[in-house]
């Protein structure tokens, strides 16, 4: 984890340096405070939507519903999965996973991409360390999935701009750009990454 | 308006088709609904306690540093360079905490909405507003997910999310240049 502990470092170090060249050092600890306990904010606020979407993913498995989906999902995924044995459960989070992201549920997205993220875990032989599909699944998340922001067009909208909606196609070009970097990176660098 | 609204009705149909589906599926299927779901659900508890310190240490680190003003600072740094690029000082600060923080990147595009001689229909109004729909909250995004899971050794998943997130910003600011500057 060279890469987080780097970064968890310059943030701090370089926190320390501009509070302090800036005479604002109290900024510095009482920024952190606030970031600490949002953390646990956000977490706390996830437990209701997890136990919601956890509960009803088992009511699924049991009926066999998640292996259908995965063997149904199977064409597109294999190409990009190919570490994945067929039917898989982890198969079926994420593409529950995608296509919650794609319509804008987080609140669905977040609990089905934990249960994607445990059920790989359990093809991994390196506990600890992220697989290649963890990490190309990781990389398709951080590419803005959304196919409209409806956030953004709302706020836009309540901001009385003229055409509130006119962001939607330059918005969906440059995250299918995103998203096709996303999946090379992945793939290209999984080879030299270990 | 009408493409949000058509999307966010067929977004609740969706929701519902699965709330009220996947149960009524199970309990034809012999599924013992009520059980199951329980024992599903118990599982969310641990897991959003599990993802608590990675929140934490990422969520304090951005937090010491905005609280510094070192994003104000290395926007200011920056500015003269990316300005040129078609990324001017107002975006900057924006497109420097998307990574870090969703609510953040979205206060920052309140606020050149409200500026004013900016406004949503600005140059600035309109390439934040693509960007903030391009681009993911990448260090979030890694630490609940890896978090949920106990990995701490995230490989190139890092590497690959930020790649993402500055083809997004690239390509937001190509289109933007090619429709509105």
């Amino acid at each position: 984890m060279r890469g987080m502990n780097l970064v968890f470092v310059l943030l701090l170090v370089g926190a320390a340096i501009v509070g302090a060249v800036r005479g604002d050092v109290k900024a510095v600890g009482q920024g952190a405070f606030e970031g600490a306990s949002q953390g646990v904010t956000l977490a706390i606020g996830l437990i209701g939507v997890m136990a919601l979407w956890l509960g009803l993913m088992r009511i699924a498995e049991k009926a066999g519903l998640v292996e259908k989906l995965a063997r149904a999902a199977r064409p597109v995924f294999r190409p990009l999965f190919p570490a994945i044995p067929d039917g898989h459960p982890a198969i079926s989070a994420m593409l529950l996973n995608i296509a919650a992201n794609m319509m804008g549920l987080g609140n669905a997205a977040t609990p089905f991409g934990i249960k994607a993220m445990e059920e790989l875990e359990k093809l991994n032989p390196t506990p600890g360390t992220a697989t290649n599909a963890q990490v190309l699944f990781l990389a398709i998340n951080t590419a803005s999935l959304q196919l409209v922001p409806t956030t953004v067009i709302a706020l836009r909208a309540s901001a009385q701009s003229s055409d509130p909606a006119g962001i939607l196609l330059p918005t969906l070009i440059a995250t299918v750009c995103a998203l096709t970097v996303a999946i090379l990176a992945a793939k290209l660098l999984e080879r030299v990454w270990k | 308006m009408e493409v949000r609204h058509a999307f966010e009705i067929a977004s609740s149909w969706i929701l519902i088709v699965l709330l009220v589906g996947i149960p009524l599926y199970g309990w034809v299927k012999g599924v013992k609904v009520y059980e199951a779901f329980v024992e599903g659900a118990k599982e969310g508890f641990n897991v959003a306690v599990r993802i608590i310190p990675f929140l934490v240490a990422i969520l304090a680190s951005v937090g010491a540093f905005r609280g510094a003003g070192a994003m104000d600072a290395l926007a200011k740094v920056l500015a003269p360079i990316t300005g040129p690029l078609g990324l001017p000082a107002e975006v900057l600060p924006m497109a420097l905490v998307r990574p870090l923080s969703g609510s953040g990147a979205l206060g920052l595009l309140g606020n050149i909405f409200a500026t004013p001689g900016l406004g949503p229909d600005s140059y600035a109004g309109r390439l934040g507003s693509v960007l903030q729909g391009s681009t993911e909250t990448t260090f979030y995004v890694l630490s609940v997910y890896c978090g949920s899971v106990g990995i701490v050794r995230y490989r190139h998943a890092l590497a690959a999310g930020l790649l993402a997130d500055f083809t997004g910003l690239t390509a937001s600011v190509t289109i933007a240049r090619m429709l509105w500057a």
